[in-house]
């Protein structure tokens, strides 16, 4: 096996990988920097988000409004330091990206400009027309081309962590170009891998999202935290599950049932806004989990617009003309007319709720550290928490790069004080362990199960006991079904038995990660008897602030289900209230 | 409802293969697929061992550029319809050498893209604290479209400059030397005219335009290049009469 | 280990149109040195005094030397349609947000095109 030695490794190179590794690379170039991931870092999901990142720029707005829609928007599980934190120093992380030369879209005069969004007291969504992410992405990583301290493992399939004395020492990562296994020995492990979406039927996520550094750092003994809050992104395409940014609400698009009427009005978030000047905090501008829930309640009612793919509500941006449907939102347009036939310019577009985002992720706090030394984490795959029971629109993408800064200056400091040995045989038989593990699956024959068939049951058991609206009896029998299919997972047989770029083996890896965290999604969603954010009960629909307010740990217990336990959420400064999203909002 | 469709895919595994072969896979496909859902189709329940790159699914993240029919495109932006009833070749970007099956060896382009620094480079950085640059939506407009490739190599399997002279730096990494060189906020264009003006740099394209043909984010780095030639040449004239950094 | 598809220097251009066409289009251009070198043909036949330049006429007016050119004349339009279909590329012009329309800028090639050939007939006398 071959062995690279580096002073601080960082698992993904998305957003919240790139940004760690310049923080890094720019204050300490004398630092080596191993940058692992399995997919070239343009490929990285962090292109598809399309809106745009916040952060207080505008005079009429300030640092308390921010924190307190984040707060009250995550439903008072948000970590309140790590919210006052965030705030403060959004602006200057945006700021960063502009002299990077991300191309934000501008006002006439050559300022930034920002949009309104989903569940945010007054606009500051800075964007780049409707690819924020993406051009936050390539901005990023072609600005770490310029620091030579910064080495990249593109295309390597990080396996597990390694840890010995009491501490993370690295990580082993397959090339897989060729199937030989690396291990990678450092002073300090930053995960920045994303979430795990992908466990789902239908998702805006792409195909990589199947959260492996989460995964990870969970066989490793680390907790999940607050995994059972899934934010369903309320305007997906049907069948291909593709995002319609926000921002199409932002810029004044509006959502219709089946009688063409605005039916957000009938859940809290009304009264009716005139069409195409949006409100901010009512209506088609309340928060994510509110409009998806909504959409649920028109479901049952039968209000909802039948398609061969399921039902659907209308998103109509036919008000807002073609001239700024063009400049504002152009890959919409072309979205919604290549994936489902729809000129949003011409008509409304069928649109449904569809899985976007996890909340939860790797316990971390205020620094972006594990309870694990030497482990840190950064991004989506992290929990620090953010976003709490229910994110807002643009908070994820600033998020990367405040706690990608923050964690690399953090693990700057441990791993320059890491005066330690090297666990040179520990992590020799870890590394071997893995090796063995691969071995076994490559060696399997006469495989009973496929893994389109076990990933077609898992993402169908989530679909029907851990959507939207969860309860008891639907939940415990999803857990079971969990439970089976990782003992069926035994029975997976790899045809492709080659060392050269076997996806064979990466999607069973992968689907292996998705099953472990999927029970983690389960019991706790089983486990908390409330409803609060994203995580609705129909069996307990109060929130419950006496006994849940407070963030769900899960810990890996090998082949049983994970067990689960409690954790403080820091408040200071904003006492759980009323989520108040009608037109009267304050 | 649905459509008909034979995919002759090339395998290639360097363990057992000298060279290229073809296999043929039959799929009914719905009528809404495009040819990356016939493929992972494929993959799921006829032939788990065929290896190809994709993520998205929306034509933002360049994972699934491919040969198809013999025109180098995004699969997850080829509907089935295109091609209902018959049968199409499925090849890895032309151009590139195959890794295996679809997945070609990206190694090259990789390091001409850091060869042209693409990457603001100014004499004064400004603080910070005293704010943006600004730019106004017009000069926003100048360099614009110049930074929506994805990196696809959908130009490179068109560029016939750069499968006859594989040192050609080629169209996407150029188009992105230009998107700097445009940048209102960028001072790099005498530090990027080094590599830009070597034969290997735009010198060797010939303006055939097959690359703005195919790319599927329609960046038109064909018109990058032919901008990126003019801006060279002053350049060459400036430094000759010693005014390079001005 | 990665497979290397090898190219042909010398038939690379056919099996795909696009090649083809292009390689047609570049190859336009022998005409247009053709051309230049009747030209310089004719001026240095000018320059030789009345005699060189009737024997030029004569030999110009002969049935091989004018299919030559009409056929280079065909080439060299083609050539430069073919050129101001893509001029506009290697010239976008800016007003404020928008950029010009390419069929202007084309346009506008054909119109000095148009131009400088009426002021060249004109010199020559053809009206």
């Amino acid at each position: 096996m071959e062995l690279i030695k580096t002073d601080i490794a960082i698992v993904g190179a998305g957003g919240a990988g790139l940004r760690t590794a310049i923080a890094i690379a720019e204050s300490n170039p004398d630092l080596k920097v191993a940058l692992i991931s399995k997919v070239y870092p343009m490929r990285s999901h962090t292109c598809a988000a399309e809106g745009g990142a916040a952060g207080v720029i505008k005079p009429d707005d300030s640092l308390e409004l921010h924190f307190n829609d984040t707060v009250g928007g995550g439903d008072w599980l948000t970590d309140q330091d790590v919210v006052e934190y965030f705030v403060n120093e959004a602006p200057k992380e945006l700021m960063q990206l502009e002299h990077w030369g991300c191309p934000w879209s501008r006002m006439p005069d050559g300022s930034v400009n920002v949009r309104p969004f989903g569940g945010m007291k007054i606009k500051r969504t800075w964007f780049a027309a409707d690819k924020s992410g993406f051009h936050i992405l390539h901005t990023l990583f072609q600005t770490s081309l310029q620091f030579p301290s910064i080495e990249r493992y593109d295309e390597f399939y990080s396996l597990d962590l390694l840890t010995a004395d009491g501490r993370c020492q690295g990580v082993v990562a397959m090339e897989m170009k060729s199937g030989r296994l690396f291990q990678f020995q450092a002073k300090a492990v930053i995960l920045c891998t994303g979430g795990a979406s992908r466990m789902f039927k239908f998702s805006t996520n792409g195909a990589i999202k199947t959260g492996d550094g989460t995964a990870m750092a969970y066989r490793a003994g680390v907790p999940t935290k607050d995994m059972e809050f899934v934010q369903y992104h309320p305007t997906g395409l049907l069948s291909t599950g593709i995002l319609l940014t926000e921002g199409c609400r932002g810029e004044g698009g509006v959502l219709r049932n089946k009688d063409g009427y605005r039916y957000l009005q009938d859940y809290g978030m009304g009264p009716e806004t005139p069409l195409g000047q949006p409100v901010l905090k009512t209506m088609e501008l309340g928060p994510r989990d509110r409009l998806s829930q909504a959409f649920w309640h028109e479901q049952q009612k039968g209000n909802t617009i039948p398609t061969p793919w399921g039902d659907s509500v209308h998103l109509d941006m036919t008000h807002l003309g073609e001239k700024h449907i063009n400049e504002r939102l152009p890959l919409v347009r072309e979205l919604s007319i290549l994936y489902s036939g729809v000129d949003p310019v011409k008509e409304p577009v069928p649109i449904c709720p569809v899985v976007h985002y996890m909340m939860g992720g790797i316990h971390t706090n205020i620094d972006a550290e594990t309870p694990m030394p030497g482990l840190y984490a950064v991004g989506e795959t992290a929990c620090a928490s953010l976003n709490g029971a229910n994110r807002l629109g643009s908070n994820s993408l600033t998020e990367l790069l405040v706690f990608g800064k923050r964690a690399a200056m953090n693990a700057v400091e441990y791993a320059k004080g890491q005066t330690s040995t090297v666990s040179e045989s520990a992590l020799k038989e870890q590394a071997e362990k893995v090796q063995a593990k691969i071995r076994e699956l490559m060696g399997r024959s006469n495989g009973t199960e496929s893994i389109a068939g076990i990933r077609r049951g898992m993402t169908d058991t989530l679909e029907s006991g851990a959507g939207i609206y969860r309860t008891e009896d639907t939940l415990k029998e999803t857990c079971a079904t969990l439970g089976e299919l990782r003992k069926r997972y035994a029975g997976i047989e790899l045809h492709d038995k080659s060392n050269v770029f076997n996806t064979d083996l990466f999607q069973a890896l992968e689907l292996e990660n998705l099953l472990l965290l999927a029970q983690t999604v389960a019991e706790g969603a089983l486990a908390r008897k409330e409803s609060r954010g994203s995580h609705q009960r129909l069996d307990y629909e109060a929130r419950d602030d006496e006994n849940f307010l407070k963030h769900t740990l899960a810990y890996y217990q090998g082949e049983d289900a994970p067990s689960i336990d409690y954790h403080d959420v820091i408040i200071t400064k904003s006492q759980p209230g009323v989520r108040d999203y009608s037109g009267g909002a304050k | 409802m649905s459509v008909q469709i034979e995919l002759e895919v090339l395998r290639y595994d360097p363990e057992k293969d000298q060279e290229p072969r073809y296999q043929t896979y039959s799929v009914s496909c719905q009528d809404e697929w495009m040819v990356l859902d016939a493929i992972n189709h494929v993959k799921d329940h006829m032939d788990t061992t065929l290896s190809y790159r994709w993520s998205c699914h929306m034509a933002v993240c360049g994972s699934c550029g491919m040969m198809i029919d013999g025109k180098p495109k995004l699969a997850c932006k080829a509907p089935v319809q295109d091609y209902a009833n018959r049968k199409i070749r499925i090849e890895p970007l032309a151009n590139f050498p195959i890794e295996r099956d679809l997945v070609v060896n990206q190694d090259d382009f990789m390091e001409k893209l850091r060869r042209v620094k693409p990457y603001v480079i100014r004499k004064e950085e400004k603080p910070i604290e005293e704010g943006e640059y600004k730019q106004t939506p017009a000069q926003l407009m100048k360099f614009k479209q110049f930074t929506l490739c994805i990196n696809c190599l959908c130009c490179y399997a068109a560029c016939p400059e750069y499968a006859l002279s594989s040192e050609f730096i080629g169209p996407a990494a150029l188009a992105l030397a230009h998107r700097y060189n445009a940048d209102s906020r960028d001072q790099g264009l005498a530090e990027r005219h080094k590599e830009i003006s070597k034969p290997e740099g735009v010198w060797d394209c010939s303006f055939t335009d097959t690359c703005s043909d195919a790319c599927p984010k329609h960046v038109d780095p064909a018109s990058a290049l032919q901008q990126l030639k003019i801006a060279t040449t002053t350049q060459w004239y400036k430094e000759l009469i010693g005014m390079g950094d001005k | 280990m990665a497979y290397v598809r090898p190219v042909s220097k010398t038939t690379w251009y056919l099996g795909n149109s696009s090649y083809t066409i292009h390689v047609i289009n570049e190859l336009m251009a022998i005409f247009v040195a053709i051309f230049s070198l009747i030209l310089l043909w004719g001026i240095g036949a000018v320059a030789g005094g009345e005699q060189a330049y009737q024997a030029f006429l004569a030999q110009i007016s002969s049935p091989g030397m004018v299919t030559l050119l009409w056929i280079t004349t065909i080439a060299i339009f083609y050539h430069a349609i073919a050129w101001f279909k893509v001029t506009p590329k290697a010239m976008p012009i800016q007003k404020g947000e928008e950029f010009l329309p390419g069929s202007l800028i084309a346009g506008a090639h054909y119109v000095v095109w148009i131009v400088l050939t009426l002021i060249v007939l004109a010199f020559a006398g053809v009206f």
